[in-house]
């Protein structure tokens, strides 16, 4: 009945062919099965009644967004007032927050109707979505196998077709990541283009919330919505929101997108290699000029991020002491009990594991050698990408060197784990944005995805890239069986 | 690196954590090969390069300077896992 992108589903709510409650019923209904656990929490009462306000406004004759009538689900890492907000921990299990982040009262305000919060890794650590404490996303392609992460729920409920569009975060490609994984669209913003007022945070100066939806068309109107100013967000130093109008070149005639070669060298599965170099050719054929050149640092973004994710970490999640709100350890007698055995019953072993590494690097003795040595090496990185981009509009690169792996492959090896964000991390230790597209499958039938990075702020080219991508290809239209709109 | 006993003691002491058996065995093994990997960055000449702990340069966003109502008491506790009244209550400190 809506099979339908979210730009289209409102287009035909706002001419009246389509009624706010019946889409947003008729995903309810879908996302009731919750086959692949993409959802921890589906608001079905709350969802009818804002759908009957947006509605009222609609037959009212307020002018809305493009996006007016859409049902969309968020990251249960985005704090929502009166609504259960986990971030996938036991620590978070019953926490209701009082208030709504910014980007859900622009949500609300453009008249999108948010529907229930999605599953992820615990607090955003981890590429799979298997560290959350309340079960792993299963990927709708292939249910044996993990949707990538960290917001592996969001990407999984619009390739499962339990929602229309959705919100998520990157903090070093938990975005584009689980995107390429499922097969769906993805951007992670430019930092401090979309404000992160009540989003739980992870790595503040890594993370940014961005959309996921089924086309670069959607995920750009999501983030019009969402990005601009707020003051409640002081890193937040955009001046205005994302504004892609109407006047996208169709042809990318004079743009030159660079293509790291030693991205694809070894480590990198060949049916990925394939994928990844065809879309280069797709974008050559749209007019762009690509031209290789070496990535440099290459062997240092890994460990620079996760020294720098895992330092900001351990501070921020300094802040979950039993007391004031959070899971608190029923057998603490003492003040420093409470702090203690909340801490080690409440929060899950990757959890554990980064804020001991944060611990580590920012401790005395260790300090100079990793924390001041990894954010000279952002330095670094940041210094190339600007060089960089004195040369090309855009670079193009893999997400990840594989497809989707089986549920519990990689749990027991972190290293592997985290080696799998080689392609993506120095894009937010930079701060850039990038989007993630789909563009084929491997042998076993599993999405492959490629990545578009930009300078700061140049959404709109990269959407331009993106759109022209897009438009010649079908990748993104694929939906996995029973994975199709509802 | 040598991640041992004692240094997994202090790590936890750092981090507010009281660690299980299971939990020391796997994290000590991890600890060891994460960090052998992290000083990979050691390789890298940094000497007078400056430490950058954000994405830009410009990284503050002002806003006027105004008095606004609080949040409310009543909101602020509502989570509180246990509280009297209008306050959280804490094991006692002192003696």
């Amino acid at each position: 009945m809506l099979n339908m992108s979210a730009l289209k589903l409102s287009d035909a709510v706002r001419a009246k062919k389509l009624g706010v409650a019946e889409a947003v019923r008729a995903y309810l209904d879908k996302a009731a099965g919750n086959g692949h656990n993409a959802f921890l929490t589906v608001d079905g009462e709350r969802a009818l009644a804002r759908a009957g306000a947006v509605q009222a406004r609609l037959d009212a004759g307020e002018l809305l967004s493009p996006l007016a009538g859409v049902p969309i689900a968020l990251k249960d890492n985005i704090t929502t007032a009166g609504v259960r907000t986990t971030c996938a921990s036991k620590m978070l299990g019953g926490y209701v927050p009082v208030y709504n982040a910014t980007v859900v009262e622009k949500l609300e305000r453009a008249g999108l109707v948010v529907m229930g919060k999605l599953n992820m890794d615990e607090f955003a650590m981890g590429g799979s979505s298997e560290t959350g404490a309340f079960g792993p996303v299963r990927n709708p392609w292939d249910v044996s196998r993990v949707a990538g992460g960290s917001s592996g729920g969001s990407a999984a409920a619009v390739a499962g077709g339990e929602i229309p569009i959705a919100l998520g975060s990157d903090t070093g490609g938990s975005i584009r990541q689980p995107c390429s994984f499922c097969g769906v669209t993805g951007i992670k913003p430019t930092y401090g283009s979309v404000s992160r007022y009540g989003l739980i945070a992870y790595a503040s100066s890594l993370d940014q919330i961005g959309p996921v939806g089924q086309s670069v068309e959607d995920c750009a109107a999501l983030l019009s919505v969402i990005s601009g100013p707020d003051e409640k967000d002081s890193t937040c130093v955009t001046g205005k929101a994302f504004d892609f109008g109407r006047d996208i070149p169709e042809k990318l005639d004079g743009f030159v997108i660079g293509l790291p070669r030693n991205y694809f060298g070894g480590g990198i599965d060949g049916a990925v290699r394939q994928a990844v170099l065809a879309a280069a050719e797709e974008l050559e054929d749209a007019g762009g000029r690509v031209e290789e050149f070496e990535m440099p640092l290459m062997d240092y973004v890994i460990p620079a991020y996760y020294i720098i994710a895992c330092a900001e970490a351990s501070s921020n999640l300094s802040r979950y002491d039993g007391l004031k709100y959070g899971y608190r350890s029923a057998s603490a007698n003492t003040l420093s009990e409470v702090y203690r055995l909340s801490r080690s019953e409440g929060f899950g072993l990757e959890v554990k594991r980064r804020i001991m590494l944060g611990s580590f690097v920012l401790s005395s003795g260790y300090y100079d050698a990793y924390y001041k040595k990894a954010l000279q090496t952002r330095a670094l990185i940041k210094d190339a990408y600007d060089g960089l981009f004195k040369r090309f509009d855009m670079i193009l690169s893999p997400v990840a060197p594989t497809t989707a792996y089986r549920l519990n492959e990689n749990v027991d090896d972190p290293m592997k784990m985290y080696m799998g964000d080689i392609y993506t991390v120095s894009v937010n230790l930079a701060g850039l944005p990038a989007v993630s597209l789909p563009c084929g499958f491997d042998g076993k039938g599993l999405p492959v995805g490629f990545q578009l990075i930009g300078e700061a702020f140049s959404e709109k080219k990269l959407a331009a890239a993106a759109m022209a991508y897009q438009r010649r290809t079908d990748w993104h239209t694929k939906r996995p069986a029973g994975g199709e709109a509802v | 690196m040598q991640i041992d006993g004692s240094l997994i003691a202090y790590l936890e002491d750092l981090s507010c954590l009281t660690l299980s058996e299971d939990e020391k065995n796997r994290l000590t093994g991890d600890l060891e090969e994460i960090l052998g990997g992290m000083a990979r960055l050691g390789e890298l000449d940094t000497g007078n390069v400056p430490e950058r702990s954000h994405p830009f340069d410009d990284v503050n966003a002002f806003r006027e300077d105004e008095t606004l109502p609080p949040f409310d008491r009543e909101l602020i506790l509502k989570n509180a896992p246990n509280r009297r009244g209008d306050v959280f209550v804490a094991p006692k400190t002192v003696e």
